[in-house]
């Protein structure tokens, strides 16, 4: 079957089980939302499934494969990529460098040794096509760190995209960004590619009733119910649990 | 225009040590040699992000694999040259198998235990390597057959500074590669290039290997130059000096690494002759004033001075 299939999928640190027999599917144009409480479990689960950290038990499948023990780089390769929730970038390369390294690698030109990183025109017009995709165009030549958050934000996302994934986890892409730039990050969501699977991570209800037409609700590691945005919106438990713990 | 101005300011200071020390070109030669050595430690710690006190290791395998060719196969040089480098990558992808997992403390721990365990090798096998009396008789043949390297050390000035030329344009390549770019997108973030797909692990040990190279060829060019090999290449105070003369000079710029080099071992030497016991003191007051005031080392004068006078200027207006 295409897209993740996630089955009885369990992860505990010493004694704290962190995912509790979590089964979980994801399709290709799927756009779904993972939400729950601080500290439910929601990273750990992404980071179960692009291979960062290894589960205690259950499975995962990747278009009928079973993925479950490959190592992160694999996966990446097989078309699962993130986004992490503390932005996670080269803070010294300038932002074209930042999308120059994901076009290179996805390529499989990074044990290259004699030629230049930025000779091939047709790598630097992908990367121009993502900046200005993004708006970052102007930015090109500055370091990433010296950029604002909100922008940082963006060229983490266009870097994710330069692999070209199938499956697309943004943990939180939002967190951090100034509310006047939020839009920014809808927008990009809201204009990925049609077929590409995205499972969005968010506190930010707005956010994700624009983007999701489907929300698992995490909490403390199992989770709790999947509805549509409607249903969990009218759903007594996580008014009680979620809604209504002063996130909203 | 502008991108010529570099090396051939690098060339001139090459061609400037041959003059500045017509009677201790063996001084100049080292200096040369030293170099190279340190650029090889520039691409490990200063592209690469390799925490590593043990780049004496790979020099030393270098240095003794380069006599003991000449001794017992072949005497020519460049042939030399390769046993050196091939001693110093198969030396860098043994050691580094396990030392690439390893990261910080541990690792910088570990690379000066691989460097003391070679000493002791070479220290124990005395009938192959002279242990501690060193390896003697190396006698080399002329450079292309035709240059003898003479009494004066002037073939040995040249064809080291040769040799040292090709290891600085190849690392000016590497660097500008997928490859060095992604040295320097693991140095910047380990889970940022694991996240794009990279095989990070494999990467580095690419570079500890090819930098391992490269030590490789400085350690067999003081083989061939001082026809002698003491179990001194294997001291950790070599690596020590390596790695300040790359923060000297600026880590991460092969320039920098060039200029620190020769900054610190000008300094040293004169400081040296000039007051056998307080040489140490000259040399560490310059190294703290450059950390302090110079955190990206000497190679960042010319842009801390252009700052200071455009601030200065702003700062009037
Ligand atoms: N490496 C680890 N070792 C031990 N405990 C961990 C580890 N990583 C996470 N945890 C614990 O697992 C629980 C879930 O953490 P996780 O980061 O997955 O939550 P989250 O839902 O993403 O929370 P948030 O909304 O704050 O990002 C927390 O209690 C956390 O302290
Ligand atoms: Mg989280």
């Amino acid at each position: 079957m295409a897209g993740l299939e996630v089955r009885g999928l369990t992860k505990n640190f010493g004694g704290l089980v962190v995912s509790e027999d979590i089964d979980f599917d994801l399709r290709p144009g799927d756009r779904k939302a993972l939400i729950g409480p601080n500290g439910a479990g929601k990273s750990t689960f992404a980071n179960l499934v692009t291979g960062i950290l290894e589960p205690s038990s259950g499975t995962i499948h990747f278009d009928g494969r079973d993925i479950g023990r490959l190592g992160e780089a694999r996966r990446v390769k097989l078309g699962i990529a993130k986004t992490f929730q503390v932005t996670t970038l080269f803070p010294k390369l300038t932002v074209r460098e930042n999308l120059r390294l994901p076009v290179l690698e996805r390529e499989n030109r990074g044990f290259r040794m004699l030629r230049r990183a930025d000779g091939d025109p047709k790598v630097e017009a992908e990367v121009e096509a993502l900046m200005a995709q993004f708006d970052l165009s102007k930015l090109a030549d500055r370091q990433v760190a010296n950029l604002a958050y909100g922008q940082q934000r963006l060229v983490e996302l266009a870097l994710t995209l330069a692999l070209k994934p199938r499956v697309l986890i943004l943990d939180e892409p939002a967190a951090g960004v100034p509310s006047g730039e939020t839009h920014l990050i809808t927008d990009a969501i809201a204009n990925l590619p049609a077929n590409l699977a995205v499972l969005v991570i968010e506190h930010d209800m707005d956010l994700v009733f624009k983007v999701a037409q489907s929300i698992v609700v995490l909490v403390q590691g199992r989770i709790l119910t999947e509805g549509t945005p409607r249903e969990i919106a009218a759903d007594a438990k996580v008014r009680e649990l979620y809604l209504g713990g002063g996130h909203g | 225009m502008r991108n010529l101005i570099a090396p051939l300011a690098l060339i001139l200071l090459g061609v400037a040590l041959f003059f500045l020390f017509p009677y201790n070109l063996a001084f100049a030669t080292r200096i040369v040699i030293m170099v190279i050595l340190v650029l090889s430690l520039d691409l490990v710690l200063g592209y690469a992000g390799i925490p590593t006190l043990g780049q004496g290791a790979m020099y030393g395998a270098g240095a003794y694999a380069a006599g003991l060719f000449a001794i017992h196969i072949w005497a020519d040089p460049f042939a030399g040259l390769i046993a050196g480098a091939l001693a110093g990558a198969i030396l860098a992808l043994i050691s580094g198998f396990v030392l690439m997992r390893a990261s910080g403390l541990t690792l910088i721990m570990l690379t000066i235990a691989v460097a003391s365990i070679c000493h002791e090798i070479a220290n124990r096998a005395r009938g192959v390597t002279g242990g501690a009396d060193g390896l003697r008789g190396i006698r080399m043949d002329p450079v292309f057959g035709i240059f003898e390297f003479d009494f004066i050390g002037v073939t040995g000035y040249w064809y080291t500074f040769g040799v040292a030329a090709l290891v600085f344009a190849f690392l000016v390549i590497l660097v500008r590669s997928p490859f060095g770019l992604g040295l320097r997108g693991i140095h910047e973030s380990p889970d940022r290039m694991m996240a794009i797909g990279a095989p990070v692990y494999w990467r580095r040990l690419a570079a500890y290997v090819v930098g391992g190279a490269i030590a490789g060829i400085a350690g067999a060019l003081t083989a061939q130059i001082s026809q002698l090999v003491s179990l001194e290449t294997f001291a950790f105070a070599l690596s020590a000096e390596a790695m300040i003369m790359l923060i000297l000079g600026g880590m991460g710029r092969l320039y920098g690494a060039a200029i620190g080099t020769v900054v610190f071992m000008w300094v040293h030497h004169t400081a040296a002759a000039n007051d056998p016991f307080n040489w140490l003191f000259v040399i560490g007051a310059m190294v703290l004033a450059v950390v302090f005031f110079l955190p990206s080392g000497l190679i960042s004068l010319p842009a801390a001075v252009t700052r200071l006078i455009k601030g200065g200027r702003n700062g009037g207006a």
